[in-house]
């Protein structure tokens, strides 16, 4: 594959050059269509830019962009808006000082690494009203807001013990992240063996952390650019020897492929872009075999309804919607497409007190289609948006793998 | 990727093309680097309005203007093939319930209190027609800042009418309570879907209107549910109620992309937003794949068998003119016919002159493949459509999403008649 020169950083303000103030954007913003707390993309990205100069003020409400990143997606002009404003709301937050709660919620390895050893303990305590006003109250984290649950165990320790296949034909990496290693291991299973069914030797390299993608959404830059380029070197030298790199979590992808090196200014470091270059959302990568005939399709019928949605960062890869194309090669499976941009929570948003209503206002469209659909199965990429649909609908919500999973019939 | 399809661009051309090719039964990928024209103009299709004078039907001035303008790319599909491609939205608008017809333009109002021709109107706006004159209320809703009802009242006023009839035309301010001030209008469109904020609305507007006025809103009735605002307005005002379309964003506009996307996926179409076409590759004389830039730091192939540059003109990058005064297709390479020579005028000093550089764009053979250097199709399999081809000038014919949606139709029959 033909590799392309990212553009420098100093691109993605000079994009805002491009904006022909057509409102597109704002069109599709799900927050500023709820709430006029967020003035909109263009206001606050194109249009507010030129105004910050050094020793300029900012406009507060830069706060209130969930950071989805859809206004660049659907922009005709190239504009790097959600990028413009995640910069210029890191240098706020510089600027104003990120708040205690920010810089707990922002560090999901290190949360995870605390909970998982006493699961018990804390799955109790996040499920628990009173602790849960007590947070809301001390740490203004919404009392109702989804929380994920410790699995108690990590899919590290899974995949370190796992063997691997003997008649494998060939290999990839699987990035993971944080929220399967410690929340959701069992995703992390159902991934290597939907990628052994298929021939593939499972390469989890040890020692993976955060991307850094939930720091630097809350504007700690520093600490973003430090993780990411742990990560990225514990994952280049596999991106150097030519092997893909496949990740369940959409966001978490996204901050690899692109995110980190527009973001955080690190167009130049060479593990991040070699490791970019390599980097598969892990739907996109089955369909991509699919097409070279090298997906297997001895799928089981699976006659149940199902609604999908894409997430707002799957969006952001700019490769439509792989899952679908997976789910149509699964016979008897209804899909069930939604059309909504959002479920609200955009990563760590929609945990905030002040932002908790807004970001159920923004998935209210999502969580009707999903109730309309009356299935007890949603499908749907990202972890934090399946834990929101999860809680606002009652709907269990799995990665489309786990469809994938089930109808390979490797549940047994 | 692999498709039996592949278009590029998600304006009107575009969706039209990808809509008729899926529905043909060809997989069919749209790829856009965002979304398109549609939300920029009303979803009105306007087929012919001016040649250059007033054109009263499009159907009997359409042979003479093809004859004064045999490179228009309305030539490349003709009357009958513009009949079709109407017909063909007609039935797939759904609740937009498009009337109208090529036989005679209707007359509706811009925001500038113009009377502007135009073949097919949705529904929303067809109690705005002029033609036979009456008296209009135009409604100023306080905090929308894109609409002066002022304004447009006073220039239709003394707008002439082809029929010579007569033209009342006033405004009417409502307070809306309740509304922040400064919102837009998809703000409104939203707040209107709100049964109770649109009985406000017309209880504090039912005092103010006169027997016999139709009322004019500004194109804010609803998104999703717009023909429900609508009936209810009329119940409630008892009188025949219809949109002024005005600066984006176009409300009717977007519920015609949303109409058209959805239908596009219902027909099992794949829609990749975000993604720019870079470069293309090329055996025998066929396009065989595109390269597209999505987010990792490497391009993604697209392979089909049939391709549609749908990708718009120099406002949305299609077209580019630069420094060196060189114009050029920014996918393909394609040459640019119509751009002056480069010590020849381009452009003229005022705004609403008439560029020698205006009609730039692709020159296409009779099924719509661009031209290469030679003078031929430059690929057997490439086709294009909308604001990419040469020989129109749209905002001065009054052609926009006429073109749009002929071309984009005539594309997507090429390949379908070549796919079968």
């Amino acid at each position: 594959m033909q590799t392309l020169e990212m553009e420098p950083v100093e691109l993605v303000r000079g994009s805002l050059d491009h904006c022909v103030k057509c409102t597109i954007c704002e069109t599709f913003c799900p927050v500023s269509n709820v709430t006029p707390l967020f003035p909109g993309p263009k206001y606050a990205g194109p249009q507010a830019e030129r105004f910050r100069t050094a020793g300029a003020t900012f406009d507060a409400s830069l706060d209130y962009c969930s950071g989805c990143g859809i206004c660049t997606t659907v922009c005709p002009q190239g504009v790097k808006i959600a990028e413009i404003n995640a910069r210029a709301r890191a240098r706020m937050k510089a600027e104003r000082g990120v708040p205690l709660r920010d810089r707990i919620i922002a560090r999901s390895s290190l949360m995870g690494k605390i909970g998982t050893p006493v699961a018990p303990l804390g799955n109790w305590l996040l499920q628990n009203r009173v602790f849960r006003a007590l947070l809301e109250r001390v740490l203004r984290i919404h009392r109702a807001a989804p929380m994920p649950r410790f699995a108690g165990r990590t899919f590290q320790g899974w995949a370190s013990r796992h063997p691997a296949p003997p008649n494998a034909t060939r290999a990839v990496v699987y990035f993971h992240g944080c929220s399967t290693n410690y929340y959701e291991p069992r995703l992390g299973e159902m991934t290597v063996a939907v990628l052994e069914h298929n021939g593939f030797r499972v390469l989890v390299p040890r020692g993976q952390d955060c991307c850094g993608l939930p720091l630097q959404s809350n504007g700690l830059m520093d600490d973003a650019r430090r993780y990411v380029r742990r990560l990225a070197s514990t994952l280049a030298p596999y991106a150097r020897r030519g092997y893909d790199i496949v990740a369940t979590s959409t966001s978490c992808g996204l901050m690899l492929k692109r995110e980190a090196i527009e973001m955080l200014d690190l167009e130049d470091d060479e593990d991040l872009r070699i490791v970019s270059a390599h980097v598969f959302d892990v739907c996109e990568y089955l369909v991509w075999l699919h097409e070279r005939g090298e997906l297997r399709t001895d799928f089981r019928p699976l006659p149940i309804t199902v609604p999908y949605h894409a997430p707002c960062q799957q969006a952001g890869h700019w490769m439509g919607k792989p899952a679908l194309d997976l789910f149509a090669l699964i016979p008897g499976l209804e899909v069930e497409e939604s059309d909504a941009e959002c479920c609200g929570i955009a990563g760590t948003y929609g945990l905030k007190a002040e932002k908790y209503d807004i970001a159920m206002a923004v998935g209210a469209r999502l969580f009707d289609q999903v109730r309309a659909a009356g299935s007890d199965l949603a499908a749907c990429d990202s972890e934090t948006c399946r834990w929101q649909i999860e809680k606002a609908t009652g709907v269990a919500s799995v990665h489309p793998i786990e469809v994938l999973y089930r109808a390979y019939g490797l549940a047994g | 990727m692999k498709s039996d399809a592949l278009v590029v661009g998600a304006g009107l051309s575009g969706l039209v093309a990808a809509l008729r090719l899926a529905e043909g039964g060809l997989k069919t990928t749209l790829v856009a680097q965002g979304v398109g024209s549609t939300h920029l103009s009303p979803a009105s299709i306007d087929v012919l309005g001016y040649a250059p004078e007033l054109v009263e039907s499009p159907a009997r001035a359409l042979p003479a203007f093809l004859a004064e303008h045999p490179e228009h790319p309305y030539a490349r599909v003709a009357p009958e093939g513009i009949r079709q491609s109407v017909e063909w939205l007609r039935e797939r608008a759904g609740a937009l319930a498009y009337t109208g017809s090529l036989e005679e333009n209707l007359l509706v109002p811009t925001a500038a209190g113009v009377p502007a021709p135009t073949a097919i109107v949705p529904a929303s706006m067809a109690a705005g027609d002029l033609r036979s004159g009456g008296r209009f209320a135009f409604v100023g809703l306080r905090a929308l800042k894109s609409f002066y009802p002022a304004y447009l009242a006073e220039n239709l006023a003394q707008a002439k009418l082809p029929s010579g009839g007569g033209l009342e035309a006033r405004a009417v301010r409502v307070s809306d309570p309740g509304r922040e001030p400064d919102v837009g209008a998809l703000d409104y469109a939203r707040a209107f879907e709100d049964a109770s904020f649109r009985r406000a609305v017309a209880s504090e507007l039912g005092v103010h209107l006169q027997p016999g006025e139709v009322v004019g809103f500004p194109a804010v009735l609803g998104l999703d549910r717009h023909a429900e605002v609508r009936r209810e307005l009329e119940d409630a005002l008892e009188r025949p109620v219809f949109e002024v379309p005005g600066l984006p964003p176009s409300v009717p506009g977007i519920r015609l992309f949303r109409t058209l996307r959805a239908a596009f996926r219902r027909a099992g179409g794949r829609l990749v937003m975000g993604a720019m076409a870079v470069g293309a590759s090329a055996r025998d004389g066929s396009v065989t794949a595109l390269s597209v830039r999505a987010a990792a730091s490497r391009t993604t192939v697209y392979e089909a068998r049939w391709f549609v540059l749908a990708t718009g003109g120099f406002a949305s990058g299609a077209l580019h003119l630069d420094s060196y005064g060189e114009v050029r297709e920014t996918v393909f390479g394609l040459p640019v016919a119509g751009v002056p020579p480069i010590e020849e005028p381009r452009f003229l000093p005022g705004v609403f002159d008439d560029h020698p550089m205006a009609r730039a764009g692709l020159a296409v053979d009779e099924r719509l493949r661009p031209l290469g250097p030679e003078g031929a199709a430059a690929f057997d399999n490439l086709f294009a459509a909308g604001a990419v081809l040469a020989g129109a000038e749209p905002w001065r014919e009054r052609s926009g999403n006429g073109l749009a949606l002929a071309t984009g139709f005539a594309a997507a029959s090429h390949i379908l008649e070549d796919a079968s």
